[in-house]
């Protein structure tokens, strides 16, 4: 055997490609849910503490950026094997899935609520004079003046900061969650090959690599003026 | 009971500070319906502070507001009922960017006078028309130039029917070419009895448009008469000094 054939053999074996095909794809199922729910829970979650921000209640807005702190500083890692490691010791039990959802939605929530924060405190102080002038409420003017500005205008690092956390839903392998990576490692150790390795990473290229695109087109598009 | 004649607009005794530093000193200042009153000074004289008062943006130290006799300061006010009656008018627009000309003049007809989408769309339309941009209505603000920006500011307060509307600097931002479109809105705004309190560099509109002026320096009203009066019969020497500075 060539050294080529060894290197084929041990990442495109087309026998074990063919066998654990199925799982990966099922796996690419799980992470896909997983990231939807993940993004969708996440950011409106991080939208909704920057709104409460805004109010600008101390102790509250005090809560909030402690809150954002700790968990932008904390490696998403050590949250995920804490939670699914800790939880148990007091009585709660948490599936694994639950565990990751968790503790993923709660990472990107504390970083958009930091970039919508800035958006919000980017929007011009005459947009808010202007809409209180014309009698909106503050929580009005929040949400028909400065939020639909404030969004336009962080859309792009919303999306690679999304893109960045759906990306770790292949930290729940260690806790055993069934998503791509998951998959593919118990396959590598069935087969001893790494060729579901390598689907994984197939997969996942096919999967984000789409939405780093987008998200690019989002950025040349936003990034010019405030449409 | 009925209501005796009330000003339109009745500022008492109004004091602003911004930390240490006295901005208004003791404003008195009456204004009648469907008079337009000019309020010129140098900068930092407090005018535009004053303006601001006039509808809480700015928050008074102390002083009264009245506006057609109900009371506009203190406690226990609905501050958004009352801010639908002062129309506010900014130096640099303060459009919504996100929301087409309609859109600007629709939002506080929808939101805050809860009126349906289709009324809403034919006052907005209306004072759009009143502006002369009836045509540009699906327009963004982007899409717009400046004369046309201020117009449709305009509009949206307009359309909310106050009774009284304040000016600040309204042409202030504006290249030279595209002032004399939005004054002739406000005088065609005027014409129609619109109570105006204007903040305004532009003498020659003043002494052919307004029915009164003001003179403002370090926080107090030195001086107020017609605008033939202030403008070539001062009696003060601050209004005389300022005059002539600006007047080159």
């Amino acid at each position: 055997m060539t050294g080529f054939e060894r290197f084929i053999d041990t990442f495109w074996n087309t026998a074990v490609l063919v066998r654990y095909a199925p799982a990966i794809l099922q796996g690419v199922g799980v992470t896909v849910v997983l990231s939807l729910l993940i993004v969708i829970c996440g950011i409106a979650l991080g939208a909704g503490l920057a709104c409460v921000r805004a109010y600008r209640v101390r102790p509250v807005s005090f809560v909030i950026v402690i809150y954002a702190d700790v968990l932008r500083a904390l490696p998403p890692l050590v949250l995920i094997l804490l939670v699914f490691f800790g939880l148990p010791n007091l009585g709660i039990r948490l599936s694994a899935f639950t565990v990751l959802f968790l503790v993923l939605t709660l990472v990107l929530a504390a970083f958009a609520e930091e970039i919508v924060w800035a958006g919000i405190t980017a929007t011009p102080k005459g947009q808010w004079e202007a809409a209180r002038s014309t009698g909106l409420g503050f929580t009005q003017t929040l949400g028909w003046v400065v939020l639909p500005q404030a969004t336009r205008m962080v859309i792009p690092p919303l999306t690679n900061r999304a893109i960045a956390i759906t990306k770790m839903t292949a930290l729940g392998m260690v806790i055993g969650v069934p998503d791509i990576l998951g998959q593919a490692t118990t396959a590598q150790s069935f087969s001893a090959n790494a060729t579901p390795l390598t689907l994984a990473a197939v997969a996942y290229v096919l999967l984000f690599l789409p939405l780093v695109v987008f998200s690019r087109w989002l950025e040349t598009r936003f990034s010019g003026g405030r449409a | 009971m009925t209501k005796r004649a009330q000003p339109t607009l009745e500022v008492r005794a109004l004091h602003k500070s911004f930390g240490t530093d006295p901005v208004l000193k003791g404003i008195d200042l009456i204004v009648q319906r469907s008079e337009m009153v000019f309020v010129l000074g140098p900068s930092g004289s407090g005018k535009s502070t004053m303006l601001r008062c006039c509808n809480r943006l700015e928050e008074p130290d102390s002083g009264e507001i009245f506006v057609e006799g109900d009371r506009l300061t203190g406690p226990g006010v609905n501050l958004n009922a009352m801010r639908q009656r002062i129309g506010m008018v900014f130096q640099s627009f303060n459009l919504y960017p996100h929301l087409t000309a309609l859109g600007n003049v629709t939002l506080a007809l929808r939101r805050v006078q809860k009126m349906p989408r289709a009324a809403a769309a034919d006052a907005a339309l209306e004072a759009l028309t009143q502006v002369g941009l009836g045509d540009r209505a699906g327009h963004y603000p982007a899409q717009l130039s400046g004369g046309q920006q201020q117009r449709v500011a305009i509009a949206r307060a307009l359309a909310l029917r106050p009774t009284v509307m304040l000016f600040d600097e309204p042409t202030s931002a504006l290249d030279p070419e595209l002032v004399g479109d939005v004054l002739d809105v406000m005088r065609e705004v005027k014409a129609q009895g619109m109570t105006m309190v204007v903040v305004s560099h532009e003498m020659s509109f003043a002494r052919e448009a307004a029915d009164r002026v003001i003179f403002m320096d370090q926080g107090r009203i030195v001086e107020q008469g017609p605008p033939a009066q202030i403008f070539d019969a001062p009696r003060e020497d601050r209004t005389r000094a300022f005059l002539s500075r600006v007047s080159g």
